[in-house]
């Protein structure tokens, strides 16, 4: 028997909320609207931690300039405290380097990182996931019994169709799903409400291609200003508001 | 693994299987260990004996035996073995600390001695795994 697995539910019992932010395909800003979304719900008083799990390329920490910081050891691992977020990357360990893993042992070092990390009390943890529905997806679905997802997509064609997968599996499986955020909404887009619609996941809103973000990488004070953070303020307007003494059902 | 978690989930994992069997007692717990993470084991102990001490009667005259399983890494590329203990002569103290801590990142900083490749497996000495559980109805 593997004794981590017994232990994952444990660190996570004071977590009010998991929300893991996914998509279809690379390249459709899940990550922007991880990151943005921990910046913006510490801001709003929230007790935010933030997991990249996207082992073979993370970046959250590129986004939220985030360097400099380590992981404390009590009886476990206890992620730093940066912009107000608790914040948990594979970078601790690998720092730069490019981390060519695959297969089994992926799923081994997300269990090793679900089973060390101490989250302490927690209004909402965000998990940056890799995009698809490949072994992390299974895995976070696996272990992490109360996650809900967010799902992101671009309005292209392609976006939506792998993202159209993705919710299928989920609606399979019965994973609640928060919403959809439609990432570098086109003026001319039709808006992907329509498309998506027969899935039955409801649309939260649309956030512009916003050419300003680029600028904001690494810096937070940017970031939480951007037009992207205040869109999507808008289309999470009701998770971000949620009182931090409600249960979520 | 931490040792701490590691603990932690050994306990955890015994009490299930205890109720699971009607276990009045847990008598002995064995626990195989991988090499690959490095466990300290003077700190693994007395992170069981701790986590033990704050559990109900069922663990307190438990006994651990544990064994230890070097570890294997084969080269996917080219078929080549070779032992984690090599492997780890060539790193410095913060790679090392860094598989300690997560062992997959042995393959950010290990490559195979004979084609450079990062794509190997560990084929033994990977994990913790809880072998047996004794005890009384
Ligand atoms: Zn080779």
């Amino acid at each position: 028997m593997d004794p981590r697995l017994s232990i994952i539910e444990e660190r996570l019992k004071d977590v009010k909320r998991v929300i893991a932010v996914a998509g279809g395909k690379g390249g459709i800003g899940k990550s922007s609207v991880s990151a943005t979304l921990a910046i913006v719900l510490a801001r709003a008083g929230h007790r935010v931690g933030l997991l990249d799990l996207d082992i073979c390329g993370p970046s959250t920490h590129v986004i939220l300039g985030i360097k400099g910081v380590y992981p404390t050891e009590d009886k476990g691992i206890v992620p730093p405290l940066v912009h107000g977020i608790r914040f948990m990357s594979i970078i601790y360990y690998a720092g730069d380097n490019p981390s060519p893993i695959r297969g089994a042992d992926i799923s081994n070092l997300i269990i090793e990182l679900l089973t060390i990390t101490r989250w302490g009390s927690l209004d909402f943890l965000v998990i940056d996931m890799p995009p698809g529905i490949g072994d992390p997806t299974l895995d976070v679905i696996r272990f992490m019994k109360r996650v809900e997802f967010l799902v992101v997509t671009t309005p292209s064609k392609v976006a939506i169709e792998t993202v159209r997968k993705l919710v299928k599996m989920l609606a399979e499986l019965g994973i609640p799903i928060t919403g959809l955020v439609e990432n570098m909404k086109m003026p001319s887009s039709l808006g992907i409400g329509q498309s998506l619609e027969p899935l039955g996941v409801p649309l939260l809103g649309g956030i512009a291609f916003d050419e300003g973000l680029e600028q904001a990488v690494g810096d937070v004070e940017k970031l939480a200003e951007s037009c992207f953070a205040q869109e999507l303020t808008a289309a999470l307007r009701r998770i971000i508001d949620e009182r931090g003494g409600e249960s979520h059902v | 693994m931490h040792e701490w978690a590691l603990a932690e989930g050994v306990v955890a994992t015994a009490i299930k299987v205890a109720e699971r069997e009607g276990l009045r007692e847990i008598t002995e717990i064995r626990v195989k260990i991988g090499e690959l993470q490095q466990t300290d084991m003077e700190v693994f102990e007395f992170a069981l004996k701790e986590i033990v001490r704050l559990q109900s009667a069922l663990l307190r005259r438990a006994r651990f035996l544990f064994e230890h399983e070097p570890a294997v890494l084969k080269c996917r590329v080219c078929g080549t073995e070779w032992a984690f203990k090599d492997a780890l002569k060539k790193l410095d103290e913060e790679q090392s600390e860094s598989i300690h801590f997560l062992p997959e990142t042995a393959h950010v900083y290990v490559r195979c001695p004979n084609c450079h490749s990062p794509d190997f497996e560990v084929t033994k000495g990977r994990g913790v795994w809880l072998e047996s559980i004794s005890g009384e109805k």
